[in-house]
């Protein structure tokens, strides 16, 4: 390991003074799966490690209007919580899928959310939920929808100082359905080569709102507006089906590299927008 | 190695295999590194040393994790489970005895780290079925390959826990 210091932060203000004190090469340090191997490998300049699992509000599952996650909450007691399972069965795949059982002990979404990977499974589930990160920094708090907290492959809007206390997820209306998919070549532990989530209201068999967010396919996980406006205020057919995974190719922009081609990812992406949405849609009615 | 930063000795207190233990690490080492190194339990063995393969497995507060990919400062005040913890005293742990009988080990280097994921599972779940059993140790890898006889010695010690024998 390379010298990196580690402090353990009581409370948010504790958190935010560290972190701005560290300066960038100070890193919140969550579940570690991703910030302790980036920097034993130095992919990243980090000099100080600032543990934020013992501030309570960060380890805090809270269900009021919708549910506020603590961006220190570990994965299995995400989906082992069987409130949030049935109200957000796309959060759930994905948290479910993120490495194996001794990662998912560990592994955070405010991890998996600040570590910004273009390939990170849990950011399209919490997209299609329409979650808000809750921010607290040196300038006091904010908050920033998941859909917009990306900038880049691995980089983010957090500034010098701030870092994510939870994530909120709202209620969601009656009638409304979500699911979550990714295709790897393997069973499990490994990453996504394409993954989408996908959000729908059905007001009988008309389409009242639907979200739908790619991963792997871009820069940054994806909403794609297109897709949801092929379906907003139609009915669910095959052909409207279609439409919104037409519109997911068409939006995905993705590299070749060794998990997969350009030519192979747009295709996944076309049908895991239809596979989720058809599962969405069977859960809407349920 | 330097970044111009200087890390410090420090003092962690913990209970490792039900003892309590206080011992004197660096701020920069990982829990495998401390384990290993600080303590000398060289049961837990460093595969990938990036969470992939599962062989520095350790129970940390009731759950399975990768002790490559925790940092010894993080443990204070908790309880770790190592593969040393899991006979008592002259008596194999039924996983492990079932693991010698079944012979679901070749060249040893995962073992360990099978072991532990399979208590872990055991404690969550002590009548796994075979897909259960698979996808819990799917983040536990054994070079050799030998998965089959894995698995089945872990069903195996589940039925000997379980009572019914045969
Ligand atoms: C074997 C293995 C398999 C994996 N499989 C998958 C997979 O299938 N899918 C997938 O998406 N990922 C996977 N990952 C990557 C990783 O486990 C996830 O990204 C995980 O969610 C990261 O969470 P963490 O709590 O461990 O983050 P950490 O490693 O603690 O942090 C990650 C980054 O985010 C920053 N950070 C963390 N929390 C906050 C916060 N609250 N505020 C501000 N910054 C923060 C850290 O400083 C760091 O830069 C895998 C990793 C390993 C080692």
């Amino acid at each position: 390991m390379q010298a990196v210091k580690y402090a353990r932060a009581s409370s948010i203000g504790d958190a935010i003074k560290l972190l701005q004190e560290g300066g960038p090469a100070a890193r919140v340090l969550a579940g570690g799966t991703d910030v302790i191997v980036q920097a034993r490998e130095r992919r990243r300049d980090i000099d100080l490690f600032v543990d934020i699992k013992r501030v309570p509000e960060v380890m805090a599952i809270d269900f009021g209007d919708g549910v506020t996650i603590g961006a220190g909450v570990p994965l299995y007691q995400i989906y082992e919580d069987e409130r949030i399972a049935r109200a957000y069965p796309a959060l759930i795949e994905s948290a479910h899928v993120i490495g194996g059982t001794a990662i998912q002990g560990r592994a955070t979404l405010g991890g998996n959310l600040c570590n910004s990977s273009p390939a990170a499974d849990s950011i399209p589930a919490m997209m299609v939920l329409r979650g808000v990160a809750n921010i607290a920094g040196p300038n006091g708090e904010r908050e920033v929808a998941v859909d917009e907290f990306c900038t880049g492959p691995g980089r983010n809007v957090l500034e010098v100082g701030e870092f994510v206390v939870s994530i909120r997820l709202p209620q969601p209306p009656e009638h409304s359905g979500s699911a979550w998919q990714r295709f790897i070549p393997r069973n499990e532990m490994d990453i996504a080569v394409a993954n989408a989530g996908s959000m729908l209201v059905l007001d009988g068999d008309t389409v009242t709102d639907a979200r739908i967010a790619l991963g792997a396919v871009a820069p940054t996980p994806l909403l794609v507006q297109e897709a949801a406006d092929a379906l907003i205020g139609r009915p669910l057919t095959d052909e409207t089906i279609a439409a919104a995974a037409a519109a997911s190719r068409a939006a995905a922009n993705p590299i070749d590299d060794m998990r997969g081609s350009v030519k192979q990812r747009k295709h996944l992406t076309g049908v895991l927008t239809e596979r989720t949405l058809r599962t969405a849609a069977e859960r809407a009615r349920a | 190695m330097s970044n111009g930063v200087t890390t410090q000795r420090i003092i962690i207190n913990t209970t490792i295999n039900g003892e309590p233990r206080e011992f004197l690490a660096d701020e920069r080492d990982s829990l495998l590194e401390a384990l290993r190194e600080r303590i000398g339990l060289t049961g837990v063995k460093e595969g990938c040393n990036n969470g992939n393969c599962g062989a520095c497995s350790v129970i940390l507060d009731g759950r399975l994790v990768n002790s490559c990919v925790v940092m010894a400062a993080e443990v204070e005040g908790s309880e770790i489970t190592t593969v040393e913890g899991l006979a008592q005293a002259e008596k194999l742990h039924p996983l492990q005895q079932a693991f010698l009988e079944d012979a679901a080990l070749q060249c040893g280097i995962c073992t360990p780290g099978f072991l532990v994921s399979a208590k872990a599972l055991l404690d969550h779940n002590p009548h796994p079925t075979e897909d259960e059993a698979r996808f819990w140790l799917a983040g536990n890898l054994c070079r050799c390959t030998g998965y089959d006889k894995i698995i089945r010695a872990v069903l195996h010690a589940a039925d000997e826990m379980n009572g019914n024998a045969g």
